[in-house]
Formats: structure tokens, C-alpha cells, sequence
């Protein structure tokens, strides 16, 4: 598990461009709300980054909603011959049970999608939540939800994640699901409140003070509307660090063995020292998958900070030639 | 997000004589930082050059490597930038950044670099001791005084001033005004000085360009553009500071505001706004037209519209460059250098 | 001097957020799992250990929590976190005594590497931005970034230690044939068995590294005082250091204790793989078998490693940016 690369430090998502010299914009100030969405669906098209991490994230999700269509047999059970090579009836051969590793692979996709959405959603939203109520509530809210957040930022997790699901006899994929939602929410959460404090100078925001709209109303519809590349970055942060605590998790044999997940695979492959007995490919195939998905959610987060910040953008040099 | 190219600096082009102070106005987004930076060959990607020249003392600077222009840059031609706290290095004490420009250029002595430091230090009004002082220990009018006296380190025959004082407050602003007035009197250096601040400017430069969108709108000696501005932008300007002791007048400003430099429109950029539009202003790019010893980019003062005119418009002369004019300054060891450029920012 | 200050403070509160953790975690899950640890050693253990335990997990007890807290604490604090169940009789302390040693070797070293050929290939990959180098590190580093330790940590056992052979891949040293001292085939042995897992734990965290330092360095690279230096004609390293590099790194380096947590997970996993007997893998010993005494014990030292590096990384902070040192 490494930190999210990429996620911007101080972000400016109204899409100024880092010039020389601010153009200069006809007519009225846009919204920033209005134009977010289609930018990113545009920006996405061009930045070969986040075509790759799309395609990747769409195979998967296919592969999670209809297993059945792309692996015919069942993953359970075990029915063939154990320690199959790969061939045309089993893709990657069989388990050392007599499984067919295809079917557990494409089936065990279902598992590690659901954490990282569910994980994924719920952190950031807990991110949204309290970083940015701690950048508007300021104050003793803001140090309190500030030290609360850091405090957990630095307190290793994964030892802590391995304690609570060891104390907790390693529980099935909701524990899992729950236990990483609560300790891994601080990292976005910061960077969330670093944004909503820049932001609250804005002009934009001063203006709708100075109308007279409640706080709340503020910060549901004119602050986070243009937080939302941070907040979709931030979900892909968090989905990200899911896929490899959960994975993880299982690999150590915390998370529930019998279910279809690509960490319990390694947790089988492992036990049954799949490597040094010529099985390589039960230990290969689920963590290049879990390789892929995790490269995805990391691609799609650096084309989106490389679109967010057009400083970090490809630079074609060339050469200045006429005299 | 991807608008395309935009053309901040299209056809400027003017000589520079040793020892003259030119002052650049015009308001933000016009391209005048761009056009300084161009000159200065401190462009940086998307920005880029795509064409003219810029020749200083005999030499053409555009296309040099950075280490070509080493031997050049700081010794003979030197920049102040707008504001002092971010062109100075936070982390390194305003001595050290003395030292290191001097050493860059082959001064290697202890002594020698203290002494020059010091020197150049008390010529602004700062007292020496502040060598060791970081940027942030030091008040905004001390910071950019600073900078200016490590732009004098090596009494260079150019000095490139991007709105040095508008980070100032008024007090503060008049008081380097005249500072600088001073040293370029003492010491001899031409300066080409970029401000949206017209009237400060005019106090103190020989002649005055103002640019509007990217292009020279009015470029002539400081009286005669300051006393009768010709181009209706220059008017405008002019009118949108009333003096503090004339009569009382309705304050008026330019209506709309600056076109797309990524869609610049077809005719005269700045038709939209213009109290004394024509129809054909609309279709037809004025060139440059001479108006006395005045260049005006305005169709007002077109052969076919305006007084007497000298025929030189701004076409270039056979033998010359793409674009525009382009002259070779005359040597005696002064700054000579014409900017005939399109400068385009990639945003 | 505020800032000290105020970092010692959070350094407290921290650390005192894991000592509550460490209290009322096996105290709030369902069913004390203590109970069910202590039952299976019942008989086994003397009054004193017996103890130690029930202040540690707070079984068997008829003081109020209040109580139960301060008691924690008090045993906590004068070092003494019971007996390992899992080593039983030796006690936590011993167990973790020897096996820190191998954990400090392998991470410590590897993240100092790790460290300063990351944020030098992110310094160059950004002052040589559009140039082959920048071309490929972004997308290689961002990939390898994504991909779990414990895999990396397979498939170098799959290419050198299984089918090429070259490398062991078990252990700290070869158990049976090498005693542990001061001699050179031992050090060779340390060595080799070493260079894997540290490879492992090398390729995956270099890559946040290399990113981080490219990102910040190409915001510092827009900055005046860079163009300035330019102006000024100052020679391109130079520039690229002492202007760009020095105030590039700042923002860095509370960054780099941050995702310490990260490196500890990391070395926790690729202990695992190879069976590496660092204190990672003594902790998922310690869970497997429910030793309770040796993970919380286990955690508290990885907490306060942490916090340590924290310190430090501002202690940097505060020798390379002179506003930190005058300013509050």
C-alpha cells in the first residue's frame, strides 16, 4: 500500500490554467458547477492515462456483474483434478483442491468491486463531512476534527486493521467493509479541508455571504460542487486503499476464507505454498489482478490531477529555431 | 482547460536607445509581462516565441541556450520582477542570493562580493546589515528596493521592470519611483518598464507604449501620448484617472471588457468597446500609422482618414524579417535591441 | 519555538490515542477475546503474569474502568506488557527485543535508499520535463505504486529464489547451518537473505517518492524566484537545487512521515512473504496464535516508531526553512 501519487496538494479546480498571463474571458463568470462534468468527460477522452484506467475499471465491473457469461464453471467446487497446468478447459489450470482458478478469479472479482465502492464511497463521504465542516465550522470544531484527523493519520493502520480484525477472529466481508471505512477516511479528509479553505475566500462564496444564504446552504451547493474533482479523486484514493488493505487482509487470513475474493486465493495459494510446488499461477493471477485494479483507480487519479493542474501536464519541448 | 492557442504578443516591435526609459501600459491580460518575459527570453513552456527577433547590443538573443545567455544576462541586461516575496528565494538569505549571482559571473572573492553587496545595498537605501536578513524578515518596500539593487549588481546597460511597484502602497510606490529615476540618471541604464499605472509612469519615461490585447495600441514620446492620446483606448485610460485637482468630472471607464486572445476578433481588436467605431473598424485589422512622432493602431488615423501623414505604416521595409520591422541597434557598448515579436501562450 | 511545542504536543496526544486504543480495543469487542486466551493458558501461568494480563486486558476484574485505565497505564509505562503467550515464558519485551533488529535493518535501510534515489530521480524526471525520463516515469511509477507489496515480494521469489535460484528466500539467515555473530559468512548470509525483501519493499515504495517530489518540484519550477534565478544567469544545477530542490522538499517531508504507516504496512507484508523474522512478521505470529499481550505491545512500538520519524521529518523541516524557526 502506497500513498495515493498524484493527489493535489492545493488544489485550484475552477480550471485556471498555470500561465504566463491570465487570458482573458469574455462575457459573465460561468458557474462552476455547470461545466465540471462535461470537462471531465472531455478531459477524459484525450488523457491517455484515464482511457487506460476506464477500460481496466470497465472490464472489472463487467467481470463483477456477469461472472456467469465469462467463466462457465462453478468456483466452489471442486470437482476436477487438483494441480491442473493451464489449458483450453481450465484457463489457469486448477487449485490444489481440484477448483477451476479461472471461475474463482472472475467470480472473486464480485467480492473485491463491492469492497472497494462501498469502502470507497462511505470513507470519502465521511472525508467530505468532516473536512469540510472542519474548514467552515472553524474554531474549536476545526481544531478538534483537525487533531481527530490526524491523530489517526499517523497512527499506523494496517497494524491497527490487523489487530481489530485478529481480536475480531477475522470477520466476512462487511467487517472488512466497516473496519477499513473507519480508519481510513483521514487522508482525503485533509486534503478535503485544505481545499474547503481555500475556497472560502472566494469571490463566488463571498457573494452568496453577502446575499444572505445560510451556512448550509453554502456549502452544499456552491462549495462542493467545485470540490468535485477533488471528491471524485478522493473517492478513487479511497477505493484504491481498500482494494489492497482488504486484499491484504485476506492474504493474512483475516478476512473470511471461504469467500470468492482474489485476497483469499492468495491466502489458499499461500498456505498451500503454491510457488515453491509449481503452481505459480494461483498466486500470479489474482495479484496481477489485484495489481491491475489498483493501477486503474491510480491511473485515473493521476490523468484527473494532470487535469485538474495543467502544469503537470505532457510538455512537448521543441526548439526554438528562427532568429 | 484547452482553449486552443492564444496569441498574447503580436506585432510589437521598437528600438530601444542606451540610457532611454520606455514605459508599458495597459491593463491586465494585455500581454505586456508576456512581452517583457519574451525579451528577457524567460518564457516558459506552453509560452514560447514563434517569431521575430530580439536583438540586444549586436546580438540576436532568441533561440540561445540558457548557458549562451549566461554571459549576457544580469551583467548587461537585468529583471525585476513584480513582487519581491515571490521572486526572492524564501530559503535563502538576500546575501546568499547576492553571492550567487555574482559568482555565477565569475566573481569568486569573499571580500569582493561583500563589498559590491554592500554597496549596492546602501545605493537603494537599505542598510547592509540586512545581508543576512531572509526575504520574509524584510518589510514589502525593503524587498523589492532589494531586488532592485541585486538588478544593479553588475551596473547593467538594461533593466527590465515588471510592475515593480504594484504590490506597493501609494506612498511607498512614489518614493521608488523616483529612487529608480535616480539610479538610471546616476548610473546610465535604459529601462523598459511595464505598469498598468499610467499616470505613475508618465512622470518618469522618455517614451510610452500602450497595448491593448496583445498589439501596440499607441507607442510614442511620454507627452505627446500622455498630453494628447490619439487612440480612443489611450483616451479611455486617460480618462478613467481624473486628476485630483482639475474640475469635477464624471468618472468614466471602458465598457466590456478584453477580447478572447484564443479567438481574437476579425478587424480591430478593440472595436467592441469603441466610442468612436466605424463599420469598416469591424472588418478591417488596423496596421500601425504614424500621427506625428506617434504610431497609433487606429483606423482614425489611417492615410485615407486622418491629417497629415507620414506614409510609413507598418509595412516592412524590403530585406527584412517576416512580420515586421527589424533593426540592428548601433554599438558603443549600449543596449540596442528591437522586439519584433509574436509571442503566443499556450493556455 | 511554538512550533516545537505544538508538535511535541500532538506527538503526546498521539501517542496517547494509541495507548487508549490499545486499552479499550479488547475491552469493547464482543465477548472479551482475553477470556477465551486466558482460559486456554489457564493453569500455566503464575500470579504474577496472571496479573499483568488482567490490567493489560481487563478480565477478571472488579475495578471500574477508571481504575482499570490508570492501572494500564502505570504497567505500561514501567515496561512491563506480560509474557508472550505464543514464546511463553519469555516475556514480550525479549521476544520483540530480538526480533527489532532485523525490522530496523531491512526498513530503516531501505527506506533511506528509497528515499533519496526517489526524490532525485523526481527532482531530475522534473527539471528534464518533456525529456525521456519524464516520458517514462510518471506511468511506470504510478503503476508500480498501485500494486501490492506481498505480490512484488511473490514474483521476485518466483524469478530468483524458485526458478533461477540465485537468492534464499526464507528467513534472516540460514537457520540451520549459520550461528548468529560477528563473523563475515554470517554478515554474507544476513545479506543475501536480505536482498529480496528489501528490493521487494525498495520497487513499491519508491515509486510515491519519485511521484510526490516530481509533482511539487514541477509547482516549485513555476515559481518567480525560479525565473529570477534564471534571469540572474545562474548555472542550471544550481538552480535546479538550491532554488527548486530546497523549497520543493519542504512540503515533502512532512509527506514522507505520513506514509511511514505505509512503509510499515509494507514491511509488515513482505515479512510475511518471506518469512523475514522482523517484528511484521512477529506480529501476524502473534495474531494468528491470539497473542493478545505480544500485538498490542507490537502496536504500541510501531506507533511510537512512527511518531519518531514524525518528529524528525520536522526537526528538517525546521534546520531547512528558516520561517519555520523564527516565525510562531
Amino acid at each position: 500500500m502506497s500513498l495515493p501519487i498524484g493527489m493535489p496538494t492545493a488544489p485550484d479546480t475552477t480550471g485556471q490554467a498555470a500561465g504566463t498571463e491570465p487570458g482573458p474571458v469574455a462575457g459573465r463568470p460561468r458557474p462552476p458547477a455547470d461545466h465540471a462534468l462535461a470537462r471531465m468527460g472531455r478531459a477524459i477522452r484525450h488523457n491517455r492515462k484515464a482511457t487506460t484506467g476506464t477500460v481496466l475499471l470497465l472490464i472489472f465491473l463487467f467481470a463483477a456483474l456477469f461472472p456467469g457469461l465469462i467463466a462457465k464453471d462453478s468456483p466452489s467446487a471442486d470437482a476436477y483434478a487438483p494441480k491442473l497446468g493451464l489449458s483450453t478447459a481450465h484457463l489457469l489450470g486448477t487449485t490444489a483442491y481440484g477448483q477451476d482458478m479461472w471461475a474463482q478469479l472472475v467470480y472473486g472479482t464480485r467480492n473485491v468491486m463491492i469492497i472497494a465502492f462501498v469502502v470507497g464511497l462511505a470513507a470519502t463521504g465521511i472525508a467530505v463531512l468532516i473536512g469540510v465542516a472542519a474548514a467552515y465550522l472553524g474554531g474549536l470544531w476545526d481544531g478538534s476534527l483537525s487533531l481527530l484527523t490526524d491523530v489517526l493519520l499517523v497512527i499506523p493502520l494496517f497494524p491497527l486493521l490487523i489487530i481489530i480484525a485478529g481480536y475480531a477472529h477475522g470477520g466476512g466481508t462487511l467487517v472488512l467493509i466497516l473496519v477499513i471505512t473507519v480508519t481510513s477516511w483521514s487522508y482525503t479528509a485533509r486534503q478535503l479541508r485544505s481545499q474547503a479553505l481555500s475556497l472560502r475566500h472566494r469571490d463566488f462564496l463571498e457573494a452568496a455571504r453577502v446575499r444572505g444564504e445560510r451556512r448550509l446552504y453554502i456549502i452544499v451547493v456552491e462549495v462542493i460542487p467545485t470540490m468535485t474533482s477533488l471528491i471524485v479523486a478522493s473517492f478513487l484514493t479511497n477505493a484504491l486503499y481498500a482494494v489492497l488493505f482488504a486484499s491484504s487482509l485476506q492474504f493474512i487470513g483475516l478476512g473470511d476464507p471461504n469467500t470468492q475474493s482474489w485476497g483469499t486465493m492468495l491466502y489458499w495459494a499461500q498456505n498451500n505454498a503454491a510457488l515453491q510446488t509449481g503452481q505459480p499461477m494461483w498466486a500470479l493471477a489474482p495479484g496481477a489482478c489485484i495489481a491491475a485494479l489498483g493501477a486503474a483507480f491510480a491511473l485515473l487519479n493521476y490523468a484527473f490531477d494532470e487535469i485538474g493542474n495543467p502544469a503537470l501536464r505532457p510538455v512537448r519541448r521543441k526548439r526554438v529555431t528562427r532568429a | 482547460m484547452d482553449r486552443g492557442t492564444v496569441r498574447a504578443v503580436q506585432d510589437v516591435s521598437f528600438d530601444l536607445d542606451p540610457g532611454e526609459f520606455i514605459g508599458v501600459v495597459g491593463e491586465s491580460g494585455c500581454g505586456k509581462s508576456t512581452l517583457l518575459f519574451a525579451i528577457a527570453q524567460l518564457l516558459v513552456p506552453p509560452a514560447e516565441i514563434t517569431g521575430g527577433s530580439v536583438t540586444f547590443q549586436g546580438r540576436s538573443l532568441v533561440g540561445l541556450t540558457d548557458r549562451q545567455l549566461a554571459a549576457v544576462r544580469w551583467k548587461d541586461l537585468s529583471v525585476v520582477m513584480q513582487s519581491a516575496m515571490n521572486a526572492l528565494n524564501p530559503v535563502k538569505s538576500i546575501g546568499a542570493q547576492f553571492r550567487d549571482a555574482m559568482r555565477a559571473h565569475g566573481v569568486t572573492s569573499k571580500p569582493e562580493i561583500a563589498a559590491r553587496s554592500a554597496e549596492v545595498l546602501r545605493m537603494v537605501g537599505i542598510d547592509p546589515v540586512h545581508l543576512k536578513s531572509y526575504p520574509f524578515q524584510l518589510s514589502g518596500g525593503m524587498r523589492q528596493r532589494s531586488m532592485i539593487a541585486m538588478a544593479m549588481l553588475f551596473t547593467p546597460d538594461l533593466v527590465i521592470m515588471d510592475e515593480p511597484t504594484s504590490a506597493l502602497d501609494v506612498v511607498a510606490q512614489r518614493s521608488l519611483m523616483v529612487q529608480i529615476k535616480e539610479l538610471q540618471e546616476r548610473l546610465g541604464f535604459a529601462i523598459i518598464f511595464v505598469t498598468h499605472d499610467m499616470s505613475l509612469v508618465s512622470h518618469f519615461s522618455d517614451r510610452l507604449m500602450v497595448m491593448y490585447a496583445g498589439q501596440v495600441a499607441e507607442f510614442g514620446p511620454t507627452r505627446e501620448v500622455f498630453d494628447a492620446p490619439r487612440h480612443p483606448y489611450s483616451i479611455g485610460l486617460l480618462e478613467a484617472f481624473p486628476s485630483i485637482r482639475g474640475p469635477r468630472l464624471p468618472l468614466t471607464g471602458i465598457p466590456g471588457s478584453p477580447p478572447d486572445l484564443a479567438r481574437p476578433p476579425a478587424g480591430c481588436r478593440f472595436a467592441p468597446r469603441c466610442p468612436k467605431v466605424m463599420d469598416e473598424c469591424r472588418t478591417t485589422s488596423p496596421a500601425l500609422y504614424q500621427a506625428g512622432r506617434v504610431q497609433v493602431r487606429c483606423l482614425l488615423h489611417s492615410p485615407d482618414h486622418g491629417p497629415d501623414q507620414n506614409l510609413r505604416n507598418g509595412t516592412p521595409p524590403p530585406g527584412s524579417a517576416t512580420g515586421s520591422v527589424n533593426t540592428v541597434a548601433a554599438g558603443g557598448g549600449a543596449a540596442g535591441s528591437v522586439a519584433t515579436e509574436e509571442g503566443s501562450g499556450d493556455e | 519555538m511554538r512550533f516545537a511545542l505544538r508538535r511535541l504536543g500532538f506527538f503526546v496526544i498521539t501517542l496517547w490515542a494509541a495507548l487508549t486504543l490499545n486499552f479499550l480495543l479488547p475491552r469493547l469487542m464482543p465477548g472479551n477475546p482475553a477470556l477465551a486466551m486466558l482460559s486456554k493458558f489457564h493453569g500455566q501461568l503464575g500470579p504474577g503474569t496472571l496479573h499483568a494480563l488482567e490490567v493489560l486486558f481487563g478480565v477478571n476484574t472488579q475495578k471500574g474502568i477508571v481504575a482499570q485505565y490508570f492501572s494500564y497505564l502505570h504497567q505500561v509505562f514501567t515496561g512491563n506488557f506480560g509474557p508472550s503467550l505464543d514464546f511463553y515464558p519469555e516475556s514480550v519485551t525479549s521476544v520483540i527485543g530480538s526480533a527489532i533488529w532485523w525490522t530496523v535493518g531491512l526498513v530503516g535501510v531501505t527506506t533511506v535508499l528509497a528515499f533519496i534515489l526517489g526524490t532525485g530521480l523526481g527532482i531530475l524526471s522534473a527539471w528534464r520535463r518533456g525529456g525521456r525520463l519524464d516520458s517514462v516515469v510518471p506511468p511506470v511509477f504510478v503503476i508500480t505504486s498501485a500494486i501490492p507489496y506481498f505480490w512484488v515480494g511473490m514474483v521476485l521469489v518466483l524469478i530468483f529464489g524458485i526458478t533461477l535460484g540465485w537468492l534464499p528466500t526464507q528467513g534472516g539467515y540460514y537457520v540451520s547451518t549459520d550461528t548468529p555473530g560477528l563473523n563475515l559468512t554470517f554478515f554474507q548470509d544476513v545479506l543475501s537473505h536480505a536482498f529480496l525483501p528489501a528490493i521487494t519493499l525498495l520497487i513499491t515504495t519508491i515509486g510515491t517518492w519519485i511521484l510526490t517530489m516530481r509533482n511539487t518540484m514541477i509547482t516549485t519550477l513555476a515559481e518567480d524566484y525560479v525565473r529570477m534565478a534564471r534571469a540572474k544567469g545562474l548555472p542550471g544545477r544550481r538552480i535546479m537545487t538550491d532554488y527548486a530542490a530546497r523549497n520543493a522538499i519542504l512540503p515533502n517531508l512532512t509527506g514522507f512521515a505520513m506514509s511511514l504507516g505505509f512503509v510499515v504496512s509494507g514491511a509488515i507484508l513482505i515479512e510475511y512473504v518471506f518469512n523475514y523474522p522482523g517484528v511484521g512478521f512477529l506480529l501476524l505470529q502473534a495474531v494468528q496464535g491470539e497473542d493478545y499481550p505480544l500485538e498490542q505491545a507490537l502496536f504500541l512500538l510501531i506507533t511510537v516508531a512512527v511518531l519518531f520519524a514524525i518528529l524528525l521529518a520536522d526537526i528538517a523541516t525546521a534546520l531547512l526553512d528558516p520561517r519555520t524557526r523564527t516565525a510562531g
